[in-house]
């Protein structure tokens, strides 16, 4: 397990806000609330609206939630209640939706070393891709991203879109552990891993950054919402903020 | 207190699970068969989510250091105590100095150590569950080594005695899985989907807390749609490509992208937590309702004033 499956591809089309989300019972304890693609960054504040409702007004016997880019699956004890009774509370919920005021989230930089084994497929990817290492490490560095959802392992972004030029496959045979801090590409997504896991993504650099501390409040960096830029640092650098701990 | 003699295979602090982190990317964790836990904390009057041991095909040495009682539940590890064997879903006063040892299991996967009071470990959002992965929550995050020390919670002379037999059988971990229809179900060709319900599948070596990969008929895909990640309910029965199957459980990642077939219902995820690799398996489908009506019935066999005997 551990080989997180996403798209290959993060679209970039129209909103599709007035659409009314499909209710699909996924287990005998969940709901998946699903927006339908493609992913858009309206469809996203919509499963994060639904997501912050629920968590601020609770249905009765909801005990978890999984948002992801178009859709939240929402777990609940079915010892307490029925799939009849949470989409009956959730339709309501989803009338009452409606668009938010301001699009919230901070903006955060994360450091990324680029060089050597920090990126051990980044001068593969380069090739594949017709440029030079430098040249991906520019488009990589200079996007501004967004934080879709956290999902997969605690902590992990999902962050787009990653400019077509630099879109990269998964690998063949994913990794059987790839190292906290790795910064990957997948499709059009871009992603740090917050801890030691298998997985398919190709990476590009590593931050000294601690995605996910629990320790610390917030335990996770990133949160929906954020803009993320990534800024590169030298190996010294990266050693120097490993050593001071941020 | 409690040292730690030997760990065995993989042994973690495990309660019942912090639900209510999804948003984190944080998922459940808790006890592979939660009905084992449970009852071993009925037994010894605990709260029935107080954290216990968690052993794995081969269980560990403990040294107690204290007087106390302890429930040993779930599957078979031949656990003895200074050399004297010791039933399963019992309770067994324990005195300071004696050893407790476990040996690798007679039955299914996982074994509990219940211990009156609970094991004493910080809580991560609100639980003591080990997610080994991630390295977190439980005792530092990991599995048990040699040469840990325990604390146990304060606790009070139980009451019980033992499990009433006539409810042992109800619990009886299952070979057959029931399983509600998965959400794309459609995408899989109809000779794959016969092949699913009607040939065994086989539990492989590469099985953990995260989840169980099968072997067996492989399973083609008649849709090649996109799948768009989303969230994945404990339980799903996901196809990569390649047509195995695999079994999302506990330690889950709480969003992915593979299409599921089907969907273990509630009432038999604690009989996951006891398969074993190369254990032979079976699905068989029934209806949201039916799924519900089994877990009612589980609890209410849980619940029932006759389920301990004095």
């Amino acid at each position: 397990m551990g080989d997180e499956q996403t798209e290959e591809a993060i679209a970039l089309s129209p909103g599709n806000c007035a659409r009314r989300p499909a209710l699909l019972r996924a287990s005998d304890q969940t709901v998946l609330v699903s927006f339908g693609g493609p992913i858009t960054r309206e469809t996203s504040q919509r499963v994060h609206r639904l997501a912050a409702a629920l968590q601020d007004e609770p249905i009765d016997g909801v005990v978890n939630l999984h948002p992801a880019y178009c859709s939240l699956l929402i777990k609940f004890d079915s010892r307490r209640t029925t799939h009849v009774s949470v989409e009956q509370a959730l339709n309501l919920r989803i009338q009452r939706d409606e668009p938010p005021a301001v699009a919230g989230g901070r903006s955060v930089e994360i450091p990324v070393c680029y060089e050597g084994d920090c990126g051990p497929d980044l001068a593969a990817l380069a090739r594949l891709r017709g440029t030079t290492i430098e040249e991906l490490v520019r488009i990589h560095s200079q996007t501004a991203y967004s934080v879709y959802f956290l999902g997969f392992v605690p902590g992990f972004a999902y962050l787009g879109t990653v400019p077509e030029a630099i879109a990269a496959p998964r690998l063949v045979s994913p990794r059987r552990r790839v190292e906290a801090g790795s910064v990957g590409i997948a499709g059009r997504q871009t992603a740090i891993y917050p801890c030691a896991v298998p997985g398919g993504w190709q990476l590009i650099g590593r931050t000294p950054l601690s995605m996910f501390r629990p320790d610390r409040d917030p335990m996770a960096l990133l949160a929906c919402g954020d803009e993320v830029r990534f800024r590169p640092i030298s190996r010294e650098e990266y050693v120097r903020i490993e050593k001071g701990g941020l | 207190m409690i040292l730690v003699e030997q760990p065995g295979l993989m042994t973690t602090v495990q309660d019942l699970g912090r639900e209510g982190f999804g948003p984190l990317g944080v998922s459940a964790s808790g006890a592979a068969d939660a009905i084992a836990l449970r009852i071993g904390n009925r037994l010894l009057g605990n709260r029935e989510g107080a954290a216990a041991l968690e052993s794995t095909l081969v269980g560990g040495i403990f040294r107690f250091g204290i007087d106390t009682w302890v429930a040993i539940t779930g599957s078979d590890f031949a656990t003895t105590l200074d050399s004297e064997a010791v039933a399963n879903w019992t309770v067994q006063s324990v005195r300071k100095g004696q050893l407790l040892r476990m040996q690798s299991t007679r039955s299914g996967a996982r074994c509990y150590l219940c211990v009156s009071g609970g094991i004493d470990v910080p809580l991560l959002l609100g639980s003591a569950s080990t997610h080994v992965l991630s390295g977190l929550g439980g005792f530092n995050g990991r599995p048990l080594r040699k040469g840990d020390v325990l604390h146990v919670g304060p606790g009070q002379p139980p009451s019980a005695g033992r499990l009433n037999p006539k409810f042992a059988a109800s619990f009886a971990p299952r070979l057959c899985l029931r399983v509600t229809q998965g959400l794309q179900s459609d995408w899989f060709g109809e000779a794959s989907v016969s092949a699913f319900f009607e040939t065994p599948y086989r539990v492989t070596e590469a099985s953990d807390r995260m989840g169980l990969r099968l072997e067996g008929a492989a399973i083609d895909l008649r849709v090649h749609d996109e799948m768009i990640t989303s969230g994945v309910a404990l339980g799903a029965v996901q196809v990569p490509a390649g047509g195995q199957p695999m079994i999302v459980f506990v330690e889950q990642q709480t969003t992915g992208g593979y299409p599921v077939i089907a969907n273990v219902i509630a009432a038999d995820l604690p009989s996951v937590g006891q398969l074993r690799p190369r254990d032979v398996i079976e699905f068989e489908q029934v209806s949201h309702e039916e799924a519900r009506t089994q877990l009612l019935e589980q609890e209410s066999r849980l619940g029932s004033t006759q389920l301990l005997l004095g």
